[in-house]
């Protein structure tokens, strides 16, 4: 098949438009971040409170993809392979995270778990601290996440429907099983950039998190809000080399997702 | 099989994770005790050394070392935190309205302003002019902010230098025209505040709008930022005195119902007491706030400006009064910027 012609006019607008608004900004963060050179860039990542806010982003992370993964496979099957009363209710639940903005969740959680909240005096109790604490930030960023996995399975086990299914357990294949040989293998790819969809999200992070974590710095700092600070208290450099972490962070994410998508198309198509 | 090993490896994360889960909930290990300082925005330097001046007293009193966690931001935002939970030991603000509306919630007890000397500052601040070097609109007194030029002040509404500014010029003001001449008063605070380009929501905005953006002839700041923006910004600005201005205290509190429940009553206590030492209170100059002990601010009086005439927010009611008539919706202010528009 022959190629349409190109036409210049589109195309120009649309690289000039990439090089100010994504290059542009980009480049100058990393040049603002390697100013000190590259020892200088090692020295601020190395820095104890920046390892211990990278630590804190990791375990958030690595906690809101394993629970969302976990709770998008269960969430999309009940959705998808059942059929009763409330179900579009509890379709149109999941997508709460996305259109409520993030400092709402932070203060929802702030009523929920502060000191305002009946719970209170049964946390003090069991001397159980959510916000303001490692446990209250996992929760906003699994709260914020939550959606993504189960909205990339969704519309896969909705396409491929139940007869391979069906089949297998007719020749009485377990629950398990069925998972495992048939509908696993379909759904690998969809899950998968789901699961880097939640990845990058849950790094990023900010509003929620910020609102419930108290700023304890080496205690409930994430990268994001450490940059946050950095930046407020003018050490320019340091503020640029924690960001240009962030951005080698999501380049990483990108490189994995656009394989992902390169690879679950091929294996589509076969 | 390499799907079982996935499995594993997935389990094994959620075990670390509910590992460290757990981890997190210990305030001391046999030889460290820690304890939590909620501050403000621009004393995050000051703490770091002082923390590590405590620990190494601490140590000698009790052969245990002190790991201070600090939580900065606004004073206002830091303030509910605490009210919502956040288990601060001490809390060091910019405002004592602050700390009040922490003891409104019942955390910290009344009287708190009296537990420690100077009404619980232990260091103080003020307000001052910042204008760009070589001082080319000739601004000496809040008298030059009434005519030509462009002033940078933060929003008295939403920041709490900007209302010690506010004070601070109607203060002047009631030294020119009497305190009884209202009108006059309020015509050339009005004035002034005709004469902001940008009003910011916090004093750190109006910092990077007046010396990153390049607006204003003239910026209103804390005394102890302006000595900040002349260590950044070497040779760009000059610092003005006004011949009055307005003593800031910041306020140290202890949050009773926190160090109950951890049982560090005694380690918060000498935290905050320790700042009044000698050595304590250099450093407090050192990092450009006023100390409170009158002989050691002696030491700098090259650095600040003691000539300057203070008045302290008793001179306008206390806070809550300055708070009503000056700053509630419908108060002075409100008919200030009103008549702006």
């Amino acid at each position: 098949m022959e190629k349409k012609k190109c036409r210049p006019v589109p195309v120009i607008i649309c690289a000039v438009f990439i090089a100010l608004f994504l290059i542009l900004p980009l480049v100058f963060v990393i040049t603002e971040a390697f100013s000190d050179g590259l020892a200088g860039w090692w020295a601020n990542i190395t820095e104890r409170y920046t390892v211990k806010a990278l630590k804190l982003s990791l375990l958030s992370m690595v906690a809101a993809v394993v629970i969302n993964t976990v709770f998008g496979l269960f969430a999309a099957w009940a959705l998808t392979r059942y059929y009763y009363r409330g179900q579009r209710i509890l379709n149109t639940l999941i997508d709460i995270p996305l259109s409520v903005s993030p400092v709402i969740a932070g203060l929802i959680f702030i009523l929920t778990f502060g000191r305002s909240s009946p719970l209170y005096p049964l946390l003090q109790q069991l001397h159980i601290s959510v916000i303001y604490a490692v446990p209250g930030i996992i929760i906003a960023t699994v709260f914020v996440t939550l959606p993504y996995v189960s909205r990339e399975i969704i519309p896969v086990l909705n396409a491929i429907g139940t007869a391979e299914e069906e089949a297998a357990a007719l020749m009485g294949a377990g629950g398990w099983k069925i998972f495992r040989k048939i509908t696993l293998p379909h759904i690998k790819w969809s899950l998968l950039y789901g699961i880097v969809l939640c990845t990058a999200r849950s790094l990023g992070e900010f509003g929620a998190v910020s609102v419930i974590s108290g700023h304890l710095r080496g205690r409930t700092n994430t990268l994001p809000l450490h940059i946050e600070i950095l930046y407020n208290e003018f050490q320019y450099s340091p503020a640029f080399a924690v960001s240009s972490l962030l951005v080698i962070l999501a380049i990483i994410l990108l490189v994995i997702r656009s394989v992902v998508e390169h690879r679950g198309g091929k294996n589509e198509q076969v | 099989m390499k799907k079982i090993r996935k499995y594993i490896i997935l389990s094994l994360c959620v075990l670390i994770t509910a590992a460290s889960l757990c981890g997190c909930g210990s305030r001391s290990d046999g030889n460290t005790v820690s304890m939590i300082n909620v501050s403000y925005d621009p004393t995050r330097e000051f703490y770091e050394e002082y923390n590590a001046l405590f620990s190494d007293y601490w140590q000698q009193q009790t052969g245990k070392s002190v790991e201070v966690l600090m939580s900065h931001g606004g004073s206002g935002t830091q303030a509910l935190s605490v009210a919502n939970g956040l288990p601060a030991d001490v809390v060091t603000l910019a405002l004592e309205a602050d700390v009040n509306s922490i003891m409104n919630e019942g955390i910290i007890e009344p009287g708190w302003v009296e537990q420690f000397e100077g009404d619980s500052s232990p260091y103080t601040s003020t307000i001052v002019f910042m204008v760009r070097a070589g001082n080319e609109k000739n601004i000496s007194d809040w008298g030059d902010l009434a005519g030509e030029v462009g002033v940078i002040t933060p929003n008295p509404k939403t920041s709490g230098a900007a209302r010690w500014i506010f004070l601070a010029a109607w203060a002047w003001a009631e030294n020119q025209y009497g305190a009884d001449n209202e009108d006059a008063i309020v015509d050339f605070v009005g004035k002034i505040y005709r004469n902001v380009l940008v009003l910011d929501t916090g004093a750190r905005g109006s910092t990077t709008t007046f010396c990153e953006n390049g607006q204003g002839d003239v910026l209103l700041a804390w005394e102890n930022e302006a000595f900040l923006i002349l260590e950044q910004y070497p040779g760009e600005f000059e610092i003005v005195n006004p011949s009055i201005s307005t003593l800031c205290q910041p306020s140290v509190a202890v949050v009773d119902e926190v160090v109950d429940r951890n049982r560090s009553r005694d380690l918060a206590e000498a935290y905050l007491e320790y700042l009044y030492c000698d050595e304590a209170q250099r450093m407090i100059g050192r990092y450009n706030y006023r100390p409170s002990n009158p002989e050691i601010l002696q030491e700098f009086s090259n650095v600040f400006d003691l000539e300057m005439e203070l008045v302290t927010i008793d001179h306008f009611g206390g806070w809550v009064a300055a708070q009503e008539k000056y700053f509630s919706d419908g108060g002075v202010f409100d008919r200030i910027y009103d008549f702006q528009r």
